[in-house]
């Protein structure tokens, strides 16, 4: 087995009211594996995911990525975090509708104090790489569901992130466009791309994963090796 | 609780941000209100309203004591017209000497147990009223610098009286009649006359109608029926007094109305701004009230509302600190205008609560009025960014900045609500203009001061009694001087000066008076003489004199004579015609204008004794001022002349501008900065969600503090390029308003005051207001959690 990418030990997530969102998770990843989280709305998906993500810190549990505790960060350190290490795809795919495509996909770059020249070609490479290099002077307001989910997986690549973080990342398209970012996560996991991807997609879990796990009620409910399906 | 008041209640307190500025914004502007009105109602016909509080005399009349009895007098009180007398109140003309050795003018001192009264009811200013022999109360001008009045404490010499008697300032007070110069016990009165006798009683009269000179002539006419003929020594009738009692009491009306303008648009703009941006940034939440069943009527009444209640109590902690604020102001002014104003005029306070409130609904009820027009199903869905087209031209061209993408980021901001962009430049123009204009106004009316400062060191008349003269400060203690002041020898005090190291110039003054034709009374005249007379004049046109012959004057000569430079006027000196030609317009507000300044050799022929009865010297820079001092007054010991600093007293008036203008500058800047504020939680909320994904994609919270306060530096800049110049031109307006309503033309030292590097300066106020407007929302920005962003709606 690979090196672990992720680990979580025992990690809880409680909010003020109500039973806790995670309980006492552990689970480890490791480097190229391609894991589907599934599980039924409230199941604590995508607390799992803003964890690993640091967007949120854990009650109690630690979280561990490439090495870093991810749970012991503050606001600056998780989001330099972030930039380094991690790339997100949302199901609302959240592109800032006022920059253009390029812009959006530059984004992490030069926020991590790339140059433009460089975030500039980094982004045209990845532009190409997904077939949408045509629309890169484009706002994402025209572009249909499916290539706007292009854009935001070519801005989560563009750091070369050692892991890609994606929530739903079919949920806002329609069945056409959900194949086509299917076959894209599917060719990246192929490339060596360790992806997480919570969804409740069971079509989607079996083509893209090598791996599920299934949650309810903020627990592990099945941990699922996959044969691969191509 | 009713639905509305329930809706009401939660958007007040979810919108605590809003809710807070409006409270605050309405609050500035009501104490500023308070202030100004408060201000405006005591600059308003002050010497009517301090005679009405002072009961004061339609008629001052002096009386022979030899012509009139006291009894005679006293019946006088009963005749026809006569509502109200006072008196007979012993009186005698003094001569006296203030500590400084400085002679002042003669003065009519009048003997008063009590200042009250039914007629002239006198305010006592400082001190207490006078008890016994040898204290005195004088009467003060607010007017005159400070250096030229008595102050409590003073011993005042009486020299030209047998046996050189003193007397005390115990009080100073103020009598809107101007019925004595000063007041001492009756009893004392006697002991003042060179004969040792009461040689004139004062009557103090109120008539039923006293409203023109024919009134107050009938009323005269009356009291001196039952007198014998001769009694009348001289009459002063009120409307005369009133006539001589304008000046500075109408320079605040200019500067208080543009502050007053200023802080109304400035409140209107903000509260319309804050309650548009509620309305923008709650427009989901009004399209599920319409969806529940609320009316346009009703949605645009919680919000009005919503808007009512913080103004209502800031309004109401307006009233009370405008209305704490003004008492130190009103004690400036009632030493000004000589009122006994106690507080903030009731019907000032009523109209500034109502008028606040009924602002804030009008500019509420306008800006709610779209959230009652917008169509529920648009509003239900409603996007939570700008709509795609707005500012893409100005994100594509800031990406190409050599800065960072964050800073990028934020210069584009503005251009995606362009609407509210010009609000927030609004808002900084009006911070910028208020400041520039109140740092420019200062500095005028400093400039005005530096008028009356006409050298370093200032050589007077008289040696200190006792003790080594002063080797630095500006002298004084009591006991200086022994007796009245005479000119020094001219040609010693002049050597002195000159064989003084440090000396760079020095010019004679010889007062003296002369008559003008076509002007009744006389006019003040200097005569100087040495080189450097013009040093602290600012020349308004024309050139100071060069030669005998040649004399320079005031705006308002020129105005009282129909002449302009370049004319001749004929003046009487000592009963000899003198030609002379107007060469130059000075500022000199000293006589009122009326001051003429010309070569002592043009009064040569008329007055060959005139000499110079004080110098003004001006040092070379890097002198050191204490040690000229000591070194002069050495020099001057075989002189009867002392050496010292001139008075550096700043006029009142000029003091009470300037704490006000500081107070609603500083109001007006921090209004500016509460609407950047409120600007910046509006689109730090709008673009919640965009910043989640900022941060999601590793935006550290620097970087989003960078991006916050970038948004603001576009719409800093551009208003502070719009907010200076217009300061400029306001302070421009109101100083040239305040010399047209005292009648001078003002010099271009005290009109043209910016430098270049000022303007710069204040322009790049508005980026700090814009900056400081930013900070707290860009905190408040990088805190917030991304998860939680991410998930907002």
């Amino acid at each position: 087995m690979n090196q672990p990418v992720i680990e979580l030990t025992d990690v809880s997530r409680r909010y003020e009211a109500g039973p806790p969102a995670l309980d006492g998770v552990s689970l480890t990843i490791a480097a190229g594996e391609a894991v589907a989280i599934l599980g039924p709305s409230g199941s604590g998906k995508s607390t799992l995911l803003n964890l690993i993500a640091g967007l949120d810190r854990p009650s109690e549990g630690t979280v561990t990525v490439s090495g870093v505790r991810v749970d012991e960060l503050g606001e600056a350190g998780s989001a330099r975090y972030r930039r380094a290490k991690i790339g997100m795809v949302f199901q609302f795919f959240n592109l800032l509708d006022d920059l253009t495509v390029v812009d959006n996909v530059m984004l992490p770059a030069q926020l991590a104090g790339t140059t433009r020249a460089a975030a500039h070609r980094r982004a045209a490479e990845l532009l190409a790489t997904l077939g949408i290099e045509r629309h890169a002077r484009a706002y994402p307001g025209r572009l249909s569901g499916g290539e706007r989910q292009r854009v935001a997986v070519a801005r989560a690549l563009m750091n070369r992130p050692a892991l890609l973080l994606a929530d739903e990342p079919t949920g806002a398209l329609d069945s056409a466009s959900g194949e086509d970012v299917q076959r894209l996560l599917t060719q990246l996991h192929g490339e060596g791309q360790t992806i997480v991807l919570v969804t409740h997609d069971l079509a989607l879990a079996e083509s893209c994963a090598t791996r599920t796990i299934q949650l309810v009620d903020g627990r592990v409910s099945t941990d699922t090796a996959l044969e691969p399906t191509r | 609780m009713s639905a509305l008041g329930t809706i009401v209640r939660s958007g007040v307190g979810r919108r605590r941000v809003q809710t807070v500025v409006i409270g605050l914004v309405v609050m500035i502007a009501v104490t500023a209100a308070v202030l100004g009105g408060s201000l405006m109602v005591a600059s308003s016909a002050p010497f009517d309203r301090a005679f009405t509080q002072q009961h004061g005399a339609h008629l001052t009349a002096q009386f022979d004591a030899g012509m009139a009895t006291a009894a005679q007098l006293s019946a006088t009180a009963t005749a026809a017209g006569v509502t109200a007398a006072a008196g007979p109140f012993p009186m005698a003309s003094i001569t006296p000497v203030a500590p400084s050795g400085r002679a002042l003018r003669p003065i009519m001192v009048v003997g008063r147990a009590d200042p009250g009264g039914a007629v002239d009811s006198v305010s006592v200013t400082d001190g207490r009223w006078v008890e016994g022999p040898g204290e005195i109360v004088v009467h003060v001008d607010g007017r005159l610098p400070g250096a030229l009045q008595p102050r409590v404490g003073d011993v005042l010499s009486l020299s030209e009286l047998p046996g050189a008697p003193t007397v005390t300032v115990v009080g100073t007070a103020r009598s809107v009649s101007q019925t004595a110069g000063g007041w001492v016990m009756p009893e004392q009165v006697a002991a003042l006359t060179p004969t040792g006798v009461v040689e004139g009683y004062q009557m103090l009269y109120r008539f039923a109608s006293a409203a023109t000179t024919a009134d107050v002539d009938a009323g005269r006419a009356n009291v001196l029926a039952s007198l014998p003929a001769g009694a009348l020594a001289g009459s002063q009738s009120w409307l005369t007094t009133r006539a001589n009692s304008a000046g500075q009491t109408v320079l605040f009306v200019p500067f208080l109305i543009a502050f007053g303008v200023l802080g109304v648009l400035m409140a209107v703009l903000i509260i319309g701004n804050v309650i548009a941006g509620a309305v923008g940034t709650g427009t989901r939440r009004i399209g599920i009230l319409k969806a529940l069943g609320f009316t346009p009527h009703q949605v645009v009444r919680a919000y009005t509302v919503q808007a009512l209640v913080p103004a209502a109590v800031g309004a109401g902690l307006g009233v009370v600190a405008g209305n704490i604020l003004i008492m130190p102001v009103l004690a400036q002014t009632n030493e000004l205008y000589g009122t006994a104003d106690s507080g903030v005029t009731p019907w000032v306070n009523a109209v500034v609560l109502a008028g606040a409130l009924a602002v804030v609904m009008l500019t509420a009820g306008v800006a709610a009025s779209r959230a009652g027009r917008l169509r529920t199903v648009d509003v239900l869905a409603v996007g939570r960014t700008p709509g795609p087209g707005r500012g893409h031209l100005a994100a594509r061209l800031t990406s190409w900045l050599p800065l960072p993408r964050p800073v990028t980021l934020g210069l584009a901001h503005p251009f995606a609500r362009i609407l509210r962009s010009a609000t927030i430049v609004a808002a900084i123009a009006f911070g910028v203009a208020a400041a520039t204009f109140a740092v420019g106004l200062g500095v005028s009316l400093n400039q005005v001061q530096a008028t009356e400062r006409h050298g370093d060191v200032v050589i007077q008349p008289g040696r200190p009694q006792g003790g080594p003269p002063p080797g630095g400060g500006s002298g004084g203690g009591p006991g200086r001087v022994a007796g009245p002041p005479e000119a020094p020898d001219p040609t010693a005090v002049v050597a002195a000066i000159l064989a003084q190291p440090g000396t760079s110039g020095y010019a004679g003054i010889a007062p003296t008076e002369v008559t003008v034709a076509g002007i009744t009374a006389p006019v003040d005249a200097i005569a100087f003489t040495g080189s450097n007379s013009s040093y602290g004049y600012r020349m308004v046109s024309g050139r100071w004199f060069s030669q005998p012959g040649e004399i320079v004057v005031a705006t308002p000569f020129l105005a009282a004579t129909g002449t302009t430079i370049g004319d001749t006027v004929v003046l009487t000196h000592h009963g000899h015609p003198i030609t002379v030609r107007i060469v130059g317009e000075a500022f000199n507000v000293e006589s009122r204008g009326m001051q003429l300044l010309m070569a002592a050799e043009t009064l040569a022929a008329s007055d060959p004794n005139l000499r110079a009865m004080e110098y003004t010297i001006t040092l070379t820079p890097g002198t050191d001022v204490n040690s000229y001092l000591k070194e002069l007054n050495a020099a001057l010991s075989s002189v009867d002349a002392t050496a010292m600093l001139p008075d550096d007293d700043t006029a009142e008036f000029i003091l009470v501008i300037n704490a006000l203008t500081a107070l609603l500058t500083l109001m007006l800047v921090t209004v500016a900065a509460l609407g950047v504020l409120n600007m910046v939680v509006l689109e730090t909320r709008e673009r919640v969600h965009d910043l989640g994904v900022h941060k999601a994609l590793g935006m550290t919270p620097r970087q989003v503090v960078a991006m916050v306060v970038a948004s603001v530096i576009v719409t800093g800049l551009i208003g502070g390029a719009i907010g200076v110049p217009v300061g400029v031109l306001l302070q421009r307006w109101i100083v040239a308003e305040m010399g047209d309503a005292t009648g001078f033309q003002l010099p271009a030292s005290v009109i043209d005051i910016y430098l270049p590097t000022d303007l710069v300066l204040f322009g790049l106020g508005g980026l700090l207001i814009a900056i400081a407007g930013a900070l707290l929302p860009a905190g408040w920005a990088a805190r917030t959690r991304t998860a939680a962003a991410l998930r907002t709606e």
